[in-house]
């Protein structure tokens, strides 16, 4: 366990050292500019947040929490607020035990999102992941959709070494999830790991399709731990909000994926997701590589969250 | 429709103001958190927020707002101008050789984007446009991206130049170039991978790819939900390759896309094209200035016009101008007016482009509107003689019940058809009038008569 921290942890760090390497600790800056505690400093703490992605909406809230706090408490050094304010967002985004829970049991997991946001990249490395874990894992490739999105997860099958089932281009994606699980119930797997076709979440009929493969998965397959993951785009912004909350009105949605955040995006909607869904950010993916998809962690992910220079130095380390 | 709740929420702030119809500091200032809010949860780069609310701040408080004789209106005018002078203020065009020399567009952008696909929309267009595009596989590292442009150069009759996944991107480009040449394409179209603006090697083979084939245009791809992290992308592509145009995609989700404002304000780069779709036509021009009215709640009925310039014939607007005046309009035009309206996106796609439609007002159109009537409406048309469709006035009781057992509905909606076109056709007559003194009547919509549908 304490391994697989650090791996998780030197990863993150990897990817953002790659951004730049005169970004050390910005935030600490912040707290260690300013001797009290006044509008600009609460101002500066806003800046921070809105640019890691949070939302001004969480945002507000996350800051009125502080102010709150800092009356109560008495609080006048700056500094304090840092570990106030840190320990706040860690405790909202902590993961369970319990949320990983069908890794341990015949599970089916759906996998949506939407289009672009890596979901058949996703698919391949957690596929990866289990694999290693001993688990037998088998892929449905019901994104009929996308030109070429079977051939693109066949190839991630072979590298993971898992068995794959897909049809036809344009083929009903209903029809390839129900030889899925006919095939994960013949070869007796652990996991059926579902790919979808990236669909936008305004889209009312791709949606329904998505209702209609819950059901085919319901019916056909009851006695399956159900996992549904929605994969967002770190990079994405407070669309990110729409889109999980439109997901969920189709499927009960148990997790989110959140990728690309080995770039220079934060992934700050994250906070906002849980802070207003409930729904735990169960796996990242930092890299391109098939063990770039790493469980949570709550800690590490609000340390690199925080770790944004101010404006100013991130304008110069761009130059 | 993009924007929709940032122009929900201005036309909000506005309608408060209106109401006052004076303004103090106090309103402006309060108006303004709620412009900033509204900004940034669209996604808004900070630091563009931050530099809009200050020069909207320094014109809208002081003389100008209160010295004007309406005040809400003079801060709707200034919002407007400085978001419009934040997107540029005049739109773009594709830059493009003549048709005899080559011309190499290399694509680029962050992985998920959308650059596959934008690549055999763009060359659809460019082919609608008479040129002969040729697209080139570049992307060899995400597995099956070859093949992925494939299908989508086939679907739109595009070729596809690839040499596999062992030759490089610079060299697959020029050979690509040089198959243009031999085979009389004149422009190439480089699909690129995927990559990170901070993967130094990836970078680097953009470079290359421009130092071996004469790259006319870079277009760097950005996905219009993209959040605070727009402004870095833009920048660091420009940075280190060059950025000559942008295109937005994914523009028909319900996306406010801040991020259209943070390229532009950053980079100062102009945003070609929006994707609002999977299909190539919806592949459009990007109208800054339109954009700008459009946040603001004021429509888009130049979009609106232009695109059905695009897909009506010139030819038949013109004969069809000249029944509405002489009001010798029959079923068969009807019919083929509203045929025009489905090809322009359906009447929901056009009342988005209304002035005064925002999101929830279009919401209960929607509702409104009936498409299935619109079905109905065309199997009663389609069950009358030709006779009868070029000469409404031949409907008797007798023809009436025939036509309605033909289309299989009551004989009432038949009447109901009958009565609207009739008045459609009265109000055309006055309408012919009007048209006279236009230079170019165009296209008039079925919609026009009231209440027809």
């Amino acid at each position: 366990m304490a391994e697989e921290k650090k791996g998780f942890f030197r990863r993150l760090v990897d990817g953002l050292s790659k951004t730049r390497s005169s970004i050390v600790s910005g935030f600490d800056n912040i707290f260690a500019g300013y001797s009290s505690i006044d509008d600009d400093f609460y101002d500066e703490i806003e800046e921070i947040l809105v640019m890691g992605d949070i939302g001004i909406k969480a945002t507000t809230n996350i800051i009125d929490e502080l102010k709150e706090k800092v009356k109560e408490e008495h609080i006048r050094d700056p500094k304090e607020c840092r570990q106030i304010l840190m320990d706040s967002i860690k405790a909202q985004m902590n993961v369970e035990e319990t949320d990983y829970a069908f890794e341990n049991q015949k599970s089916v997991v759906l996998v949506v999102g939407v289009n672009g946001v890596g979901k058949t990249t996703s698919i391949g490395k957690l596929a990866g992941l289990l694999q290693a874990e001993g688990k037998k894992v088998i892929m449905a490739a019901a994104d009929t959709f996308r030109a070429a999105a079977g051939e693109q997860l066949t190839e991630w099958a072979q590298r993971a070494g898992v068995a794959i089932v897909s049809g036809q281009e344009g083929s009903d994606p209903g029809s390839v999830v129900y030889d899925a699980i006919a095939s994960a119930k013949a070869k007796d797997a652990d996991i059926l790991l579902v790919d979808t076709a990236g669909r936008l979440h305004n889209k009312k009929n791709l949606m329904n399709e998505l209702g209609k493969i819950n059901r085919i998965i319901d019916r056909e397959y009851p006695e399956a731990y159900r996992e549904t993951l929605v994969v967002l785009d770190g990079t994405t912004g407070q669309n990110a909000l729409s889109q999980a909350r439109e997901f969920q009105a189709v499927t009960p949605v148990s997790g989110i994926i959140l990728t690309k955040l080995d770039g220079t995006a934060k992934g700050g909607i994250a906070v906002a997701i849980h802070a207003e869904l409930g729904i735990p950010v169960k796996y990242i993916g930092v890299g391109e590589n098939i063990d770039d998809l790493q469980k949570f962690d709550a800690d590490a992910f609000v340390s690199a969250l925080f770790d944004i220079a101010p404006a100013e130095t991130a304008e110069g380390g761009l130059s | 429709m993009a924007f929709e709740s940032l122009s929900d929420k201005l036309q909000n702030i506005f309608k408060n103001m209106r109401r006052k119809g004076r303004l103090t500091e106090e309103d402006v200032k309060a108006s303004l958190k709620e412009v900033k809010m509204a900004l940034l949860e669209a996604d808004v780069s900070f630091k563009v927020v931050k530099t809009f609310m200050k020069s909207v701040q320094e014109k809208a408080v002081g003389q100008d707002v209160m010295n004007g004789l309406n005040p809400g209106q003079m801060v709707i005018k200034i919002v407007n101008d400085e978001l419009t002078s934040l997107m540029g203020s005049e739109s773009a065009q594709l830059q493009l050789n003549n048709g005899s020399e080559i011309t190499v567009i290399m694509m680029m952008g962050l992985q998920g984007a959308g650059k596959t696909t934008t690549c055999a929309k763009l060359a659809s267009q460019l082919k609608s446009k008479g040129r002969r595009p040729l697209l080139a596989a570049c992307d060899i590292y995400r597995p099956a991206a070859i093949k992925q442009l494939q299908i989508s150069g086939e679907k739109v009759g595009i070729p596809v130049f690839e040499r596999g996944t062992q030759i490089s991107p610079p060299q697959i480009a020029a050979e690509a170039v040089d198959y243009a040449k031999d085979n009389g394409f004149n422009v190439v179209i480089l699909d690129t991978a995927g990559r990170l603006q901070i993967d130094e090697a990836m970078m680097e083979e953009l470079q290359q790819i421009r130092q071996t084939v004469t790259v006319d245009q870079t277009i760097l791809v950005v996905d219009a939900m993209t959040g605070q992290d727009a402004v870095n992308v833009a920048a660091a592509f420009e940075e280190k390759i060059g950025i000559d145009g942008v295109i937005l995609t994914k523009m028909d989700g319900d996306t406010r896309g801040g991020a259209a404002l943070s390229i532009r304000a950053t980079c100062g780069k102009p945003i070609l094209y929006v994707g609002m779709g999977e299909k190539p036509e919806d592949l459009e021009q990007f109208y800054p200035d339109r954009m700008a009215s459009r946040i603001l709640g004021m429509g888009d009925v130049m979009s609106l016009i232009e695109k059905a310039a695009a897909n009506i014939d010139e030819q038949r607007a013109k004969e069809m101008e000249s029944k509405f005046r002489k009001a010798s309009f029959g079923f068969d035009d009807y019919l083929e007016s509203m045929a025009q309206m489905k090809q322009m996106g359906g009447m929901s796609s056009i009342l988005q482009m209304m002035p005064g439609v925002g999101g929830s007002q279009l919401s209960q159109l929607e509702d409104q509107i009936d498409e299935k009537q619109m079905d109905r409406t065309e199997a009663i048309i389609l069950s009358m003689t030709p006779r009868e469709r070029a000469n409404p006035d031949l409907l008797n009781q007798s023809r009436k019940i025939r036509i309605a057992k033909g289309a299989g509905v009551d004989i009432s909606e038949v009447n109901k058809l009958v009565k609207q076109f009739d008045q459609a056709r009265k109000l055309m007559k006055q309408f012919g009038g009007q048209l006279k003194g236009k230079k170019r009547g165009g296209f008039k919509l079925p919609f026009g008569g009231g209440g027809l549908f």
